[in-house]
């Protein structure tokens, strides 16, 4: 079992929980994720590591309601435990393979957007600790919905885009990136982006368009999420890809978003999310 | 002349009831039919049996005691030999092993190995209670063991009864390895008999903790330099499902055999009461031969789908255990031998609408000694159906390779050990899939022994020349 050190809501339906799992906090890098099971009824849902503590022992991770497994995990309280935490799993972010001398001369950028703000801050920290201080670019559809600002300004330049232009930028992220590049003459070398599937395909395209070389990171659908099912296999580059053992953070210039977000929807229509028509008496 | 007894048939579960749910298909045999099945065995001088049976268990021996009503004796038997035997006598390929080798089977019907082992396998179980023996005491070495399956339970029962404390490290929260992921509850029941055989190696004092994974919670080096284990037995099965590279296998609705029954057998995905969804469809297309096909389609009938294999060979090569195949038919699965799918059809949505197959003939035989089968050209035809199964075996998992110092592979990605499970790096040995790529629980669990001697061996070597 692993225990729930400490919780706090961050935006609606946004869930932080630090969790006490001192051998992942232990091997844990950026770039990396966990699996978890609430209870014996529940999935294996992979979420990306936010921060890890190998002192405390502890991971942080963070969770926004999306469906049954997603809800179980947010009705969690500080004290109450995960059945499993496994981890950390797939490969560490490629910044980690960058020497540091050459690092401290890069420019470097993080897009992030909505639920995926949370694990771009392990990497820009991470920077931090190098002496790099990187752009990161935090979107949402309105002010209330962000998170983790407070967080990331401690370790790197943060740029904020509201749709409804509620706070920072007026627009969306692809915008802010265009207005830093075009109108502030900033240049970037590298580009993270982390978020929905369909702002990484949007963003990644106006990288493209600067040639900013771009790693997105994919939140495909798994199983056991150590490489034994292909249930979260993608296409990069023409070739299939597994995510848990070859990402989850792949070329974004390459990614075959379409079918990656067609197939994160594989279970849409069979998903045990409905109460209502849930048949069983088992939760009662 | 005795053997004019027919051999003894076993109680299955009735073929349409059974096809719609995941309860056990054979019940076993009961004390009267197994005393009456061990009395055909002609106690050979020579048991071929024997010979046959990759861990060499002594057949005629508890075969002799079950016909004398002697299942305890029998039960000890076995267990010198076999650690799984109620795990075995159900999965084992029976007929290519020890009762292929039968001599009865020449003129009649082969004694029904199998089926008594499980009887065997089974009263053990059932009376593990009464033939508790205490742990061993420890030698004061320490062994760990990556994976929970067959052989790693193998390997961990034999070092605990030789003293060592034995720690298995399993990346899943169940333990069991392919026996709860891979084969299905109708075959192999999880409660009642794969959680009985782990708890037997348990009370041996071998220590099991789940979630970690080798390779990225902590590495083999981890283990022996900054653990403090004196060696370390990869059991790490197999791993990346193998697809075709044909067109169309990322649609929605393709899946590998190997996350179709993930869903169904660990995460339990066909009870209600549990999270994890599955999606058989209305038509399902398992495409592949093996044993795994055949849960797969047998799984795919179960939850409602009309279930169908595509084979590109032709039924007498399939490589399935017979009774698989006699129950699969039995239960209504459709087999379209000497077919060949090219390319996976879908509609707008990106959703699996049908599979283009062709067909195929027999040619010369290849290096498996098979005959290889060969496209007619021209003959592509379509078969409809929303859900494609692929269950075409694995290639290993990258993580321990990847991360262990001096670790040898092959050019597939298999651990290199020798006949004893040694590896290329001194205190790291391997077994089962993990060095010889899909094979069998006997196989494995027999890789698992071989290699708990060949660490004894090693640890006493190094403790003496210290």
């Amino acid at each position: 079992m692993y225990k729930i050190i400490s919780r706090r809501d961050l935006a609606p339906n946004i869930t932080e929980m630090k969790v006490h799992a001192p051998r992942v906090a232990e091997s844990a890098r950026p770039g990396q994720f966990v699996i978890v099971r609430v209870d014996e009824h529940g999935e294996r849902i992979p979420l990306t590591i936010c921060d890890y503590d190998p002192e405390e022992g502890s991971v942080t991770i963070v969770t926004q309601t999306v469906g049954i497994s997603s809800h179980k995990i947010n009705d969690l309280q500080e004290g109450d435990s995960f059945l499993d935490f496994a981890g950390p799993l797939g490969m560490p972010s490629d910044l980690l393979e960058i020497p540091t001398e050459q690092l401290r001369k890069m420019n470097i950028l993080f897009v992030a957007g909505g639920v995926g703000t949370a694990p771009v801050y392990p990497q820009a920290k991470w920077l931090h600790e190098q002496g790099v201080t990187a752009d990161v670019i935090i979107g949402a559809r309105t002010k209330d919905l962000f998170t983790y600002v407070d967080e990331m300004k401690k370790v790197a330049r943060v740029h904020l885009a509201t749709d409804d232009g509620s706070a920072g930028f007026h627009g969306m992220v692809t915008g802010l990136m265009k207005h830093l590049i075009e109108d502030e003459g900033r240049r970037f070398d590298h580009c993270v982006i982390i978020g929905p599937m369909i702002m990484m395909k949007f963003a990644a395209m106006t990288t493209k368009e600067y040639e900013i070389p771009t790693m997105v990171s994919l939140n495909a659908l798994m199983v056991d999420g150590t490489g034994m099912c292909g249930a979260c296999r993608v296409t990069v580059g023409g070739e299939t890809k597994f995510t848990c053992v070859e990402g989850p953070e792949f070329d974004g210039h390459k990614v075959d978003f379409d079918e990656a977000m067609r197939r994160q929807n594989m279970y849409r229509n069979n998903e045990k999310t409905n109460p209502e028509t849930h048949k069983c008496h088992c939760h009662a | 002349m005795p053997n004019r007894i027919p051999r003894t048939p076993v109680r299955e579960q009735d073929p349409e009831l059974r096809s719609h749910n995941f309860e056990e298909v054979c019940l076993g045999y009961n004390q009267e039919e197994a005393e009456l099945e061990a009395s055909r065995c002609l106690n050979c001088k020579i048991p071929r049996c024997q010979e046959k049976c990759p861990v060499h268990v002594n057949i005629p021996g508890f075969i002799s005691r079950v016909a004398a009503g002697d299942t305890a004796g029998a039960a000890a038997l076995i267990a010198a030999d076999s650690s799984l035997p109620s795990v075995c006598g159900r999965v084992c390929p029976q007929e290519t092993q020890c009762e292929g080798a039968c001599v009865l089977g020449i003129k009649f019907e082969p004694v029904s190995i199998g089926k008594l082992e499980r009887y065997v396998g089974d009263w053990a179980i059932a009376h593990a209670d009464e033939h508790q023996s205490e742990p061993p005491s420890r030698n004061g070495h320490r062994v760990a063991i990556v994976g929970s399956g067959p052989a790693g339970l193998a390997c961990a029962s034999d070092l605990a009864r030789l003293g060592y404390e034995v720690k298995i490290f399993e990346a899943l929260h169940e333990v069991g390895g392919v026996l709860v992921y891979g084969i299905p509850e109708f075959r192999l029941p999880k409660t009642r008999i794969v959680a009985k055989e782990v708890e037997a190696v348990k009370r041996l004092g071998v220590e099991i903790e789940t979630d970690v994974i080798v390779g990225r919670t902590m590495t083999v080096d981890d283990l022996l330099d900054r653990q403090g284990f004196d060696a370390v037995f990869v059991g790490s099965g197999a791993g990346l499902p193998r697809f075709m590279g044909i067109e169309g296998e990322n649609l929605n609705g393709v899946f590998s055999a190997n996350e179709f029954l993930t869903r169904a057998n660990l995460m339990h995905a066909y009870d209600e009461c549990y999270d994890t969804p599955i999606y058989a469809g209305r038509r399902a297309v398992v495409v592949g031969g093996g044993n795994v096909a055949m849960d797969a389609v047998r799984t795919a009938k179960r939850l409602g789908a009309e279930a169908i294999i595509v084979y590109r060979r032709s039924e007498a090569e399939l490589p399935a255990r017979v009774e698989e195949v006699h129950h699969a038919k039995q239960e209504g699965v459709e087999f379209r031998m000497l077919t060949n799918p090219v390319r996976i059809l879908g509609n707008e949505a990106g959703q699996v609408v049908g599979l283009e197959c062709v067909e195929m003939e027999l040619g010369e035989p290849d290096e498996s000694g098979r005959r290889s089968p060969i496209v007619k050209e021209g003959s592509n035809f379509r078969i409809d159906c929303d859900v494609v199964i692929m269950a075409l075996g694995t290639s290993p998992n990258p993580l321990i390779k990847a991360t262990t110092k001096g670790l040898e592979t092959n050019r597939r990605g298999c651990i290199v050990a020798d006949e004893e499970g040694r590896t290329s790096r001194p205190g790291v040995f391997a077994g089962g899939d993990a060095v010889t790529g899909a094979a069998t629980v006997i196989l494995a669990m027999g890789a698992g022994r071989k290699a708990a001697k060949a660490i004894d061996e090693y640890v006493r070597n190094r403790t003496y020349s210290k």
